[in-house]
């Protein structure tokens, strides 16, 4: 099993690095924000074709590069840190892997490539965030009709295809429709983190075509693989803010002095250096474990958990360090708070994680 | 440089062994044997009972004593800080006159660094050195002095100048423990056990040529004994017992020296949380049902997982050569401390009103307790978390250092009554 990046890798994270540090600055997050669909076309076609981002963990059958979770953490790290706003984790890590996971092959043969372009862009309903146990109780599917509701799906309204996840008379199956199909209404959701686009899709006996099925096992592998990529997410959005942090305190004067001079201030950054140090080695070390089949099987949500906890913490620090500067509008912080705030409880609280992990340790105690 | 390739050592090491090493021997006399034959220390200079070896001609002799069951020369407690601070800042009369005593055994050490008045700023020391018609006359007071009740000599800092930067005034001293001027004190802890000293100094006498590295250098002398320090991993680590099923005098009598070394630390592991014994314990209780605990053992998870990844991490970039700054130390201590407090909370969740008890009768026949109630001293022992926050914050983020009250000659500064 991989225990660090390899050269090829941190060459391609600058190449990340770089794109993105010039088609998501903070001033084209906030436009983008505001706006309906909260992304910009033109550099998502950039993102797709030209970088070739959405095809990076796909496999080169379904038109991918064949590269697995770890590339995929690469470049969800280097979003967080960024902000990237666009349907990047909705399209290809939620309906890729769920696609991935469970799709008949004839599906997977059509759709994963016109994902793995950009040029259809999909999203993953499912009917519960919170945890993959309570997945498939109010979205169901019987005989080829799909009714009730999915109160948050993230990026619905910029989507052409959904993939579904619904219960059945008994287990759970995967079904594909069309936004536009008859019986689908999507309603734009008001997001807390408006660089994360949200919608409610429900279904009123909507004609459905069935793709796969999906055992509870393997709804919780998908789990596992949204976790790590949200959880590279956030660790790429708390590094950011560390660094931002301690950059400001160096250079805001009070009393005469630098307050990055105080040890107050400098004690709460060197604790949340060792945080930040910790969820990022977790973190990588799920996405090592994923990419081996290997390591922990509870390692996806430790690092969910840390990373969520890392990254609230990180934007608590951020603002309060700041003082009166970052409570406003103006100042960039409140971008990563939200997005911290939102990513905290998106798949599953801290809490549900802990636990998860316990009963996952215990299983195979 | 000894240029030696590793299969003539290999071969010399062997046969030299074979010739002499008798485990019917008394310890003492086996070590003047092993020393006087250069191969206790080969990474020492040729002059000072060594081979001029390298740390990888070194680790040879090292792993062929291993496997053969060869008792070494003595290693315990402050001793080999003396030893190495000697060798790398003392003249050639220091050199010849005390490294050998330390290696066979013969001779036992203390460190006296730190003082009541002077804790993380161990340079703020005023412990008062005076010469006085040719001997060097101390007073003051010395706490948290490992092994310094059965010490022979200490290596000690005091002041020798008052009307200097505070750095600047101190100098490094071998002084003779056995002295009327010398007094020493167990120093009991809160958890009940004395594993230090303390040592009070009253017109006690160092000679004139005890000086080490001049007068007004102590500080850099001191720096290096520190830098040993942290290499070895702190002056109260303890040592394993004899491997193996080697049978012999010199066994036992090294045995003994072991027991006696390692007895001020039988808590160590506790003051550490006993991660170890937390699952174990939640499952045999049953707290591992409760839904609180699980949060709190969850978190204790990943916390040690996080810091033995980031530390693996840290060593791969080390070992890379990468320049970025990664202050591995400072942060595995912090994580050290925040670790064993979390522990100590979830042994504490485990126990719930049995953690009211103590001794024999109570959990893991008292380990559990001392745990408790030994925890605290891993977050100062070695360098509190503050200093070690202060390392993380102004090495690696660079932030500004906090503004400084002590500057200017000594006599000036304000400091503990």
């Amino acid at each position: 099993m991989q225990t660090e990046y390899t050269e090829d890798q941190e060459a391609f994270r600058e190449v990340v690095s770089r794109f993105l540090s010039d088609k998501s600055q903070p001033a084209m997050v906030r436009e983008l924000m505001e706006s309906e669909e909260g992304f910009d076309s033109q550099v998502w076609q950039q993102l797709c074709s030209e970088v070739g981002l959405s095809a990076t963990h796909f496999p080169e059958a379904y038109g991918g590069f064949g590269f697995g979770p770890v590339e995929l953490g690469i470049i969800a790290e280097e979003m967080g840190r960024y902000i990237y706003c666009g349907p990047f984790f909705a399209s290809c890590v939620m309906a890729g892997y769920a696609l991935l996971a469970s799709a008949s092959e004839e599906a997977k043969a059509s759709l994963l490539p016109e994902i793995a372009t950009g040029s259809t862009i999909a999203t993953l309903v499912l009917d519960n965030l919170n945890s993959p146990a309570l997945v498939g109780e109010s979205l169901t599917a019987r005989e080829g009709r799909l009714s009730g509701n999915a109160p948050l799906v993230v990026d619905a309204q910029n989507a052409s295809t959904l993939i579904v996840i619904a219960g059945e008379a008994s287990g759970l199956g995967l079904y594909c429709l069309a936004t536009d199909a008859t019986g689908v209404q999507i309603a734009a959701v008001e997001a807390l983190d408006s660089t994360r686009k949200l919608a409610s899709v429900s279904f009123a006996n909507a004609d459905v075509r069935k793709i796969g099925d999906i055992s509870r096992n393997t709804l919780e592998q998908i789990w596992d693989y949204l976790c790590v990529a949200l959880a590279h997410e956030m660790i790429g959005g708390a590094q950011h803010l560390l660094e931002s942090t301690v950059d400001y305190t160096k250079v805001r004067y009070q009393f005469g002095r630098p307050i990055g001079s105080f040890q107050s201030l400098k004690h709460r950054c060197a604790d949340l250096l060792m945080e930040v140090e910790f969820a990022k080695a977790v973190t990588h070390h799920a996405a090592f474990c994923l990419a081996a089949g290997d390591g922990e099987p509870y390692v996806a949500s430790m690092a969910k958990a840390m990373a969520a906890d890392t990254y609230m913490k990180a934007a608590k620090e951020a603002i309060q360090m700041r003082g009166g500067i970052g409570f406003t509008w103006e100042e960039d912080t409140h971008l990563w708070y939200k997005r911290a705030k939102s990513s905290e409880v998106f798949l599953g609280t801290p809490a549900m994680h802990r636990e998860r992990m316990m009963s996952l340790m215990e299983e195979t105690a | 440089m000894n240029e030696m390739s590793l299969d003539d050592i290999t071969g010399e090491v062997n046969a030299w062994l074979d010739e002499n090493w008798d485990p019917n021997l008394s310890l003492e006399d086996w070590r003047r044997i092993l020393v006087d034959g250069g191969w206790a220390t080969p990474h020492w200079p040729s002059q000072f009972f060594g081979r001029d070896f390298t740390l990888e001609q070194s680790a040879v002799v090292a792993r062929i004593f291993n496997e053969r069951g060869v008792v070494p020369v003595a290693q315990t407690g402050p001793r080999r800080l003396a030893a190495e601070t000697i060798l790398a800042m003392g003249n050639d009369d220091q050199k010849s006159r005390y490294l050998r005593p330390i290696l066979t055994g013969e001779h036992s050490w203390c460190q006296l660094f730190s003082e009541p008045g002077s804790g993380s700023d161990l340079a703020g020391l005023s412990t008062k050195a005076q010469l006085v018609d040719g001997r060097w006359i101390i007073n003051g007071q010395k706490v948290w002095n490992t092994s310094a009740h059965h010490a022979d000599y200490g290596i000690l800092v005091a002041r020798t100048d008052w009307d200097v930067p505070k750095h600047q005034g101190i100098s490094f001293f071998l002084i003779h423990m056995h002295q009327p001027g010398v007094e020493v004190r167990p120093l009991k802890q809160m958890n009940g056990h004395a594993s230090f000293n303390e040592v009070f100094m009253t017109d006690a006498v160092v000679a004139a040529e005890d000086l080490v590295g001049g007068e007004g250098n102590g500080w850099a002398v001191a720096k290096t004994t520190l830098s040993y320090e942290r290499r070895l991993g702190g002056v109260g680590r303890s040592f394993g017992g004899v491997q193996g099923d080697w049978r012999g005098r010199v066994y036992q009598e090294y045995e003994k020296e072991l027991t006696i070394a390692n007895e001020p630390y039988t808590w160590y592991p506790q003051r550490q949380g006993r991660v170890d014994l937390v699952l174990p314990r939640a499952r045999e209780t049953g707290a591992i049902q409760d839904p609180a605990t699980r949060q709190e053992i969850a978190r204790l998870i990943c916390m040690q997982k996080g810091a033995s990844l980031a530390s693996a991490a840290a060593e791969a970039k080390r070992k890379s050569g990468s320049n970025e700054l990664v202050p591995a130390g400072s942060i595995g201590k912090l994580a050290a401390s925040v670790i064993a407090r979390q522990a100590a909370h979830v042994h504490t969740l485990i126990s719930s009103a049995d953690a009211m008890r103590s001794g024999p009768d109570s959990a893991e026949n008292g380990l559990v307790a001392e745990v408790l109630i030994s925890v605290p001293a891993i977050s100062i022992a070695g360098g509190t978390d503050e200093i070690q926050r202060n390392i993380i914050s102004e090495r690696v983020l660079t932030m500004p250092k906090e503004m400084r009250a002590d500057t200017g000659p000594f006599r000036d500064i304000k400091r503990n009554e």
